[in-house]
């Protein structure tokens, strides 16, 4: 069977190329990495009037063939044939901003230059027009020698016609595609400028609305002002609005869990499916809503064009530590979770700048350490008021956030003087037009990471949660033995407890470090487990949860357990993710290294001075 | 090289706001290569037109910059090796 022929759409960023490549192909996508880098790859199908299927490929946005960063490397090897996992496309759709030709034509000239078979999609023609711009395409297509097709992909305007053109351009006999010539830059540049002037018709110099909000968005008091109201109701909401949804998830797999309990006789076998896969697997899809609505304000501060202003407002203060504003958004994303977190570091172009972020992603207090922080918080810290409206326990609770923050800066700025050492990056990017992202895209961007999240919740969490279950079940205790001395991560706990011993950590929380590596939050049900299997004519629950810990734990061990997980790395996720990202196992490992003496001073150091104390 | 520089050329760093400007020479000699080649991508080039327009709010760094239809923002340092001359 011959493949299908491959269409590659390329354009600069903020071109509008992903809503043309949503609007050409639809749903039908499929997201995918490129082997051996951490690229993207877009794919989705396009079917032609005549029933036709074609493939179609976003490339990542690009300024040019010479690339600045992994992403636009992608673009220009697979143009040039030479990408590993891809074919050479049979054509090429470029996207131009139609608002800003002078610039963008100097990557298409590039891109024309290659002699694929070509066609230009004039892309925001109306946003053109409302910024006073007036267009001559037929002027623009005797210049560029190829095809050239007014779009607005937005409102899915001009579709038809590309989709035609791409019809035509397939159904001619192709030439042989050139090498890549490396024009003069600024050769080529001029030539862009040349053609932009013979392509407009008439142009008055406004770009009203975007002009205006940035007056406001960027103004040197109100910007920041802004930008932290942002950031508040964005916490707000991914806490707020996902609590229904976690509560009806939780209250499912409860009942899921119930219903596989009733069902299967008792034994090792209930107990892995129960204990095992469901609860394990279930703990972590529970917070499936709070990345879904911080996706969803990501992708919509993204889409609008607010991002960058982000990055702008924030460069100066993220430049003092060795960081480029481009980290903010990334550093952000850990509040929820550092795997997108430090997925979303591949926006940064300068490596180092990159690998510091990744590397300090983690210290940001991610959500699934929220059940831990509560569960100690509410046994250990008296609920009294110091003035109005600020409690202890909330004081406590902002104080662990700020510890991870401060946590996070501090590595950060130790790392660029130490082992990331050398000039950063600098910071350069393009403030683009403020827009309305359109609903679909932003629907079908949210359903990509949902999928992405399950996928990784079906695979790796359920792959550890049953090692995890079978280290904790094998093998079984005797009687008048206890499961959590006898079994093997018992010995292994006993083993742990040695070295955690000196900063006030006891046999219960030794056993629980192990299977909280799989996920945090899982900390609190390996204690509640410990508990209840112990003794198991005690019902568990939560408030017996408490009772226990409060008659179990000293204070200095508790304030101790808690100074651990603002640093420790504990989470598989995000040491696979810090793999993935960085091509090895050299910096995860490093990442994992000083995470843990992080973690093991400052509880070492929380748990002898609360001792000293008299607590 | 600095013959190049007219004397009433200025940095962009040093231009006020709203002020639109022509560049006169670009000190390409300043700037590292990946730099240097990220300036030219985003049209900075001589005789190009420009205008400052937004000031980050710490250290009145970075500067955001028109440069023929786009807006772009760049550090301070690298503005400096951008030398204009006012359009009266």
């Amino acid at each position: 069977m011959n493949p299908l022929p491959l269409v590659a759409v390329a354009g600069n960023p903020n071109a509008g190329k992903s809503a043309l490549f949503n609007a050409l192909t639809g749903a039908r996508q499929k997201v995918g990495n490129y082997p051996g880098v951490t690229v993207e790859r877009k794919a989705g199908r396009l079917v032609l009037a005549d029933g036709r299927p074609i493939e179609l490929v976003d490339l990542p946005g690009s300024y040019s063939l010479d690339p600045a960063s992994p992403d636009e490397a992608v673009t220009r090897d697979v143009l040039l044939g030479r990408q590993k996992g891809e074919r050479q496309p049979d054509a090429l759709v470029i996207v131009l901003d139609a608002s800003n030709l002078d610039n963008h034509l100097r990557f298409a000239l590039q891109l024309i230059e290659l002699g694929l078979p070509t066609i230009v999609a004039l892309n925001m023609v109306d946003l053109a027009k409302r910024d006073g711009l007036e267009l001559d395409p037929a002027a623009l297509e005797r210049e560029l020698g190829v095809p050239v097709i007014e779009t607005v992909a937005v409102r899915r305007r001009g579709i038809a016609e590309l989709q035609a053109a791409i019809d035509d351009m397939l159904s001619s006999p192709r030439c042989g595609v050139h090498k890549h010539v490396k024009s003069d830059l600024v050769h080529l540049q001029r030539r862009a400028r040349e053609i932009a002037t013979a392509a407009v018709v008439s142009e008055t110099p406004v770009r009203r609305w975007t002009h205006r909000l940035d007056a406001v968005l960027l103004h040197p008091l109100f910007g920041p002002l802004i930008l932290a109201a942002i950031m508040f109701v964005m916490f707000q909401a991914v806490f707020a609005w996902s609590a229904a949804p976690m509560a009806w998830i939780g209250d499912a797999v409860a009942w899921f869990s119930g219903v596989v309990s009733n069902a299967m006789p008792p034994g090792l076998l209930r107990s892995l499916v129960v204990d095992g896969a469901i609860a394990g697997v279930g703990a972590v899809i529970t917070f499936l809503p709070q990345i879904l609505v911080l996706f969803f304000f990501i992708l919509l501060l993204e889409g609008t064009g607010y991002m960058v202003r982000a990055a702008f407002l924030m460069d100066r203060l993220m430049h003092g530590v060795g960081l480029s504003g481009r980290a903010f958004i990334p550093l952000l994303s850990s509040f929820a979770c550092a795997v997108p977190g430090i997925m979303a570091t591949r926006t940064i172009d300068d490596p180092k700048d990159r690998l510091t972020t990744i590397l300090v992603a983690p210290l940001m207090t991610c959500s699934a350490r929220l059940p831990v922080y509560t569960l100690i918080i509410a046994a250990f810290i008296p609920n009294t008021r110091l003035t109005w409206g600020v409690g202890l326990q909330g004081l406590v609770m902002f104080g662990l956030y700020v510890s991870g923050i401060g946590g996070a800066l501090l590595a950060a700025l130790v790392l660029r003087r130490g082992v990331l050492k050398g000039s950063s990056g600098g910071f350069m990017m393009e403030l683009p037009k403020y827009q309305w992202p359109p609903l679909k895209d932003v629907v079908i961007g949210i359903l990509t990471r949902a999928q992405i999240f399950l996928k990784r919740a079906g695979t790796i969490i359920l792959g550890t949660t049953i090692i995890l279950w079978a280290l904790a079940s094998i093998p079984q205790a005797g009687p008048g033995q206890k499961q959590s001395e006898v079994s093997i991560a018992g010995h292994i706990a006993t083993g742990i407890e040695t070295v955690v011993r000196p900063i006030g950590f006891n046999h219960d929380i030794a056993l629980a470090l192990l299977p909280a590596m799989a996920a945090r939050e899982v900390a609190v049900s390996a204690i509640a487990t410990v508990y209840s299997i112990d003794s198991p004519d005690e019902r568990a629950g939560a408030t017996r949860l408490v009772d226990n810990l409060r008659h179990r734990w000293s204070l200095p061990t508790a304030l101790a357990f808690l100074a651990w997980f603002v640093f420790a790395p504990q989470c598989i996720s995000t040491i696979a993710v810090t793999r993935r990202e960085t091509n090895g196992w050299k910096w995860p490992l490093f990442m994992v290294t000083y995470l843990f003496v992080l973690a093991y001073l400052a509880a070492g150091a929380t748990y002898w001075i609360a001792v000293a104390a008299g607590l | 090289m600095n013959a190049h520089f007219h004397h009433e050329s200025v940095g962009l760093d040093q231009l006020k706001l709203g002020t639109k400007a022509r560049v006169q020479a670009i000190d390409w000699a300043a700037l590292d290569e990946g730099e240097a080649c990220r300036l030219r991508q985003f049209g900075f080039d001589e005789g190009v037109a420009v205008e400052p327009l937004h000031l980050g709010p710490f250290g009145r760094d970075p500067i955001a910059v028109r440069v023929g239809r786009m807006t772009v923002a760049i550090r301070r340092k690298h503005a400096g090796a951008i030398h204009v001359q006012p359009i009266r």
